[in-house]
């Protein structure tokens, strides 16, 4: 049996958690290859059905990261994005969905190493939820 | 029809080392829409960059993918490319294959996998993206200056011998900044004050600077070439405008308190000026320890000002200002030694920090260039110099404060030419005397028997008659040791100004995990920030001496003249737009709007909502909120995103 190897799509905004992620390349720290970075000019411009389309094409796990609150580039985009989240927990819980399968993280530019570590981490959790096709989901 | 070529970039080995890009190649050249794959040893050279305009000619293309690094690296180079080529520079897409693949990942078939999804991605995103035009807006050919220190000055008189207006405005009383605290300089001895003074006249008697003191900005909206910044001028408790600057008030007033300035080695008086060259030459009253303001009496200062200048109900004054581009000089603070518990400063008072020495080795400080220690007022013959206080430390701050090693072998030697019996160790991890000049000034200060000490401080003590024990581990020696001294002065490192944050939030730019702002990249952009039009000048950047803060200043000076000698520039056209034919006025998006970008229109005779371009800034907060989807942000769409889903999970581009 080939081990379960889960697909993760990462949005991230332009400013802080995109160059977090870039700061992981240039610094050469290694993550788990599973993570697919969507650009998004704002954690505030993510809906919520793009976690809930990503969900239903199969995704494993699914990440909004974007600037620290009260450092947002557009003042207060994360803080929209932490309503809509909250709300995507209960839609989450409503469709039987396993609401650690969503993630909302705060990835400043400076850290790369916070952004390689929350993948490791997010990676490894979703290993051990196991695939969705396959559970009850 | 659709017709996209994708270029992959080897970056040498960057890329090619960990993917396999002929793979990558034949599995791209399957996709939908496809017409050409070429991989390229460096795609952003000429002969790369050429390859892709033959290609863009010879071929029809319409639409290009990228397969290279970050496009934070070199998007606009690509643009500009498809442009050269005729085509718009908006049906453009980079698969960041190096920092988010090659980099980061060691199993060359999964990394080879994933490069081709990223390329996948941007394909089915190309596909979405419309051809957009730049929007022309006016500049206002000004520049605000935050901070009046060295850099501050600096960036100041570059711009405005150009030709062009500054605003500069400095929260203290006078100009000056951290360099006019400082007697003389490394490593040529020269004093601070001759070769910063003469800066500081230049800036008050230039006509094309407003200078703006004992001011903060307190707010800044608007986008490149079109800042709005409100200043609130703190009363000075006396009208500036009939100040003679006398002195008479200073002179005459009962009131003595410690003085910042003089970082409490001297007193000052309840109504002051800095030091004595201060621009503007106008006191101050500080209203926390003025007699007739706490308590109703005195009013000698009223009395005997012959200007009658004293106003003590003076209220602040806002000040609005417009600019094209914003330069953040806002300097550095001392490390406070307090919390290195260690070391016992402030309990100990011969212990004292670097900035506390200088002021007192200064002719116009407090002791008048005399150094005494604090317990006794005693000449000090034993002293020791403590290295990378708060830097180097990881309980403090990792960074070294690049200033320290030669500050403390400068006021070494400056001692020892006064007092040239007095016995004096630095106690350091490693010397940095890395600048021009600096190793040659390090080697005549050991020719003058400063005994240099290999070893980090772990404790210092006090003794019954006020001296100070050092303890340290002597790393050359491989022992501890142990040395009685009159007095121990702490090398304090450098850390961002105590209201960088509230600048930083001011201006939306971004700080690194040591606090000083960040540049937009750390080698080839040191004086942009991530928002267009704010550039940094001197140490709030980060630790530096003056030569590097000076070079700093007039690279910031140059950039910031990129902005605002354009009349007109170019905005991003990545905003949002309103199908104003979908639109129900609910005006939820008005709301939500941070910039005041929308407004609701009558449109036949129902309610629609309208984006100003100028003022929106492309966050996309509103598309979200829009309850039928009639708001998008360009290029930025549900349906392209959609699209990038389906190709990643789905299988297809």
């Amino acid at each position: 049996m080939t081990e379960f190897d889960p697909r993760i799509i990462a949005f991230c905004c332009n400013w802080c958690s995109y160059v977090g992620a870039d700061l992981a390349g240039t610094s050469r720290l290694q993550y788990p290859h599973n993570v697919r970075i969507i650009r998004t000019m704002c954690s505030g411009q993510v809906f919520p059905s793009y976690i809930l389309k990503a969900l239903e094409l199969g995704a494993d796990g699914v990440m909004i990261a974007g600037c620290h609150i009260g450092d947002c580039h557009y003042v207060s985009g994360n803080k929209k994005a932490e309503e809509r989240f909250r709300m995507l927990l209960g839609i989450m819980k409503t469709l039987g969905l396993d609401a650690r399968r969503i993630r909302l993280e705060w990835i400043s530019a400076s850290e790369g190493v916070k952004f390689a570590n929350t993948i490791k981490e997010f990676a490894r959790e979703i290993k051990e939820l196991g695939p969705r096709n396959g559970g009850k989901e | 029809m659709t017709n996209i070529g994708i270029y992959i970039c080897h970056c040498g080995t960057n890329i090619a080392g960990m993917i396999d890009v002929e793979e990558l190649a034949r599995k791209a050249a399957k996709l939908k829409d496809v017409s050409v794959v070429k991989d390229y040893r460096y795609l952003c050279s000429d002969p790369g960059q050429d390859l892709i305009k033959e290609d863009i000619r010879s071929m029809d293309l319409d639409r290009v993918v990228v397969a290279a690094c970050s496009p934070r690296m070199h998007e606009s180079t690509y643009r500009k490319v498809l442009s050269e080529a005729g085509i718009n520079p908006f049906l453009l897409e980079i698969a960041n294959i190096r920092e988010q693949a090659s980099w980061v990942h060691s199993e060359k078939e999964k990394t080879t996998e994933k490069a081709f999804d990223l390329v996948r991605i941007a394909v089915a995103k190309v596909k979405k993206d419309e051809p957009l035009e730049s929007l022309p807006a006016d500049v206002i050919q000004r520049v605000l200056v935050i901070g009046a220190g060295i850099a501050g000055i600096q960036t100041s008189l570059d711009i405005a011998n150009i030709g062009y207006e500054v605003v500069l405005v400095e929260k203290e009383q006078s100009i000056g900044g951290r360099m006019s605290q400082l007697g003389k300089t490394f490593p040529t001895l020269d004093c601070s004050a001759c070769i910063l003074t003469p800066r500081m006249v230049e800036v008050s008697t230039n006509p094309k600077i407003r200078l703006h003191t004992y001011s903060e900005v307190e707010e800044i909206s608007g986008f490149i070439g079109n800042f709005h910044a409100k200043i609130r001028k703190k009363s000075r408790g006396l009208n500036p405008d009939l100040c003679t600057g006398c002195g008479e008030c200073t002179a005459r007033c009962p009131t003595k308190v410690p003085g910042e300035y003089d970082e409490g080695m001297g007193k000052r008086k309840a109504i002051y000026t800095l030091f004595p060259q201060a621009v503007p030459n106008v006191p101050v009253i500080d209203r926390a320890n003025c007699v007739y303001i706490t308590k109703g009496k005195c009013g000698i200062c009223k009395k005997v000002c012959p200007a009658g200048a004293i106003d003590y109900e003076l209220g602040d004054e806002i000040v609005e200002e417009e600019v094209g581009a914003v330069v953040v000089a806002s300097g550095f603070d001392p490390f406070d030694p307090t919390s290195k518990e260690e070391l016992g400063y402030g309990r100990y008072k011969n212990v004292i920090t670097g900035l506390q020495l200088e002021r007192l080795l200064h002719t116009a400080g407090p002791t008048k260039g005399e150094v005494i220690r604090p317990s006794d007022g005693a000449v000090p013959k034993r002293i020791a110099f403590v290295q990378c206080v708060g830097s180097r430390d990881e309980h403090a701050n990792k960074y070294c404060s690049r200033v320290c090693c030669m500050h403390a072998i400068k006021n070494a030697l400056l001692i020892k030419e006064h007092h040239p019996d007095a016995e004096i160790f630095i106690y350091y991890i490693d010397i940095r005397a890395f600048g021009k000049g600096y190793e040659e000034f390090y080697k005549r200060t050991q020719e003058h028997g400063i005994k240099f000490m290999r070893g980090r401080v772990a404790e210092i003590f006090e003794e019954n008659n006020g001296n100070v024990v050092v303890r340290a581990d002597d790393t050359l020696l491989g022992m501890v040791m142990e040395n009685e001294v009159d007095m121990a002065v702490l090398s304090v490192g450098m850390v961002p100004r105590s209201d960088s944050a509230k600048i930083q939030k001011l201006l939306g730019i971004a700080t690194g995990s040591d606090g000083f702002f960040m540049e937009a990249h750390a080698k080839l952009r040191p004086v942009e920030t991530l928002v267009d039009g704010v550039f940094l000048a001197g140490t709030a950047q980060g630790p530096k001496d003056i030569p590097d803060t000076v070079a700093q200043a007039k690279g910031a000076a140059s950039s910031a003249l990129g902005v605002i000698s354009h009349k007109v520039l170019e905005l991003s056209p990545l905003i949002s737009e309103v199908d104003e034919r979908l639109c129900r006025g609910c005006g939820d998006c008005k709301d939500i709007c941070e910039y005041g970008a929308i407004e609701l229109i009558t449109l036949d005779s129902r309610n629609a909502a309208r984006i100003n371009p100028a003022l929106c800034k492309g966050c996309g907060a509103c598309t979200v909120a829009c309850c039928n989807g009639s708001i998008k942000l360009r290029n930025f769409t549900d349906t392209a995103t959609f699209a990038m889903l389906e190709a990643v999970l789905g299988g297809e581009a």
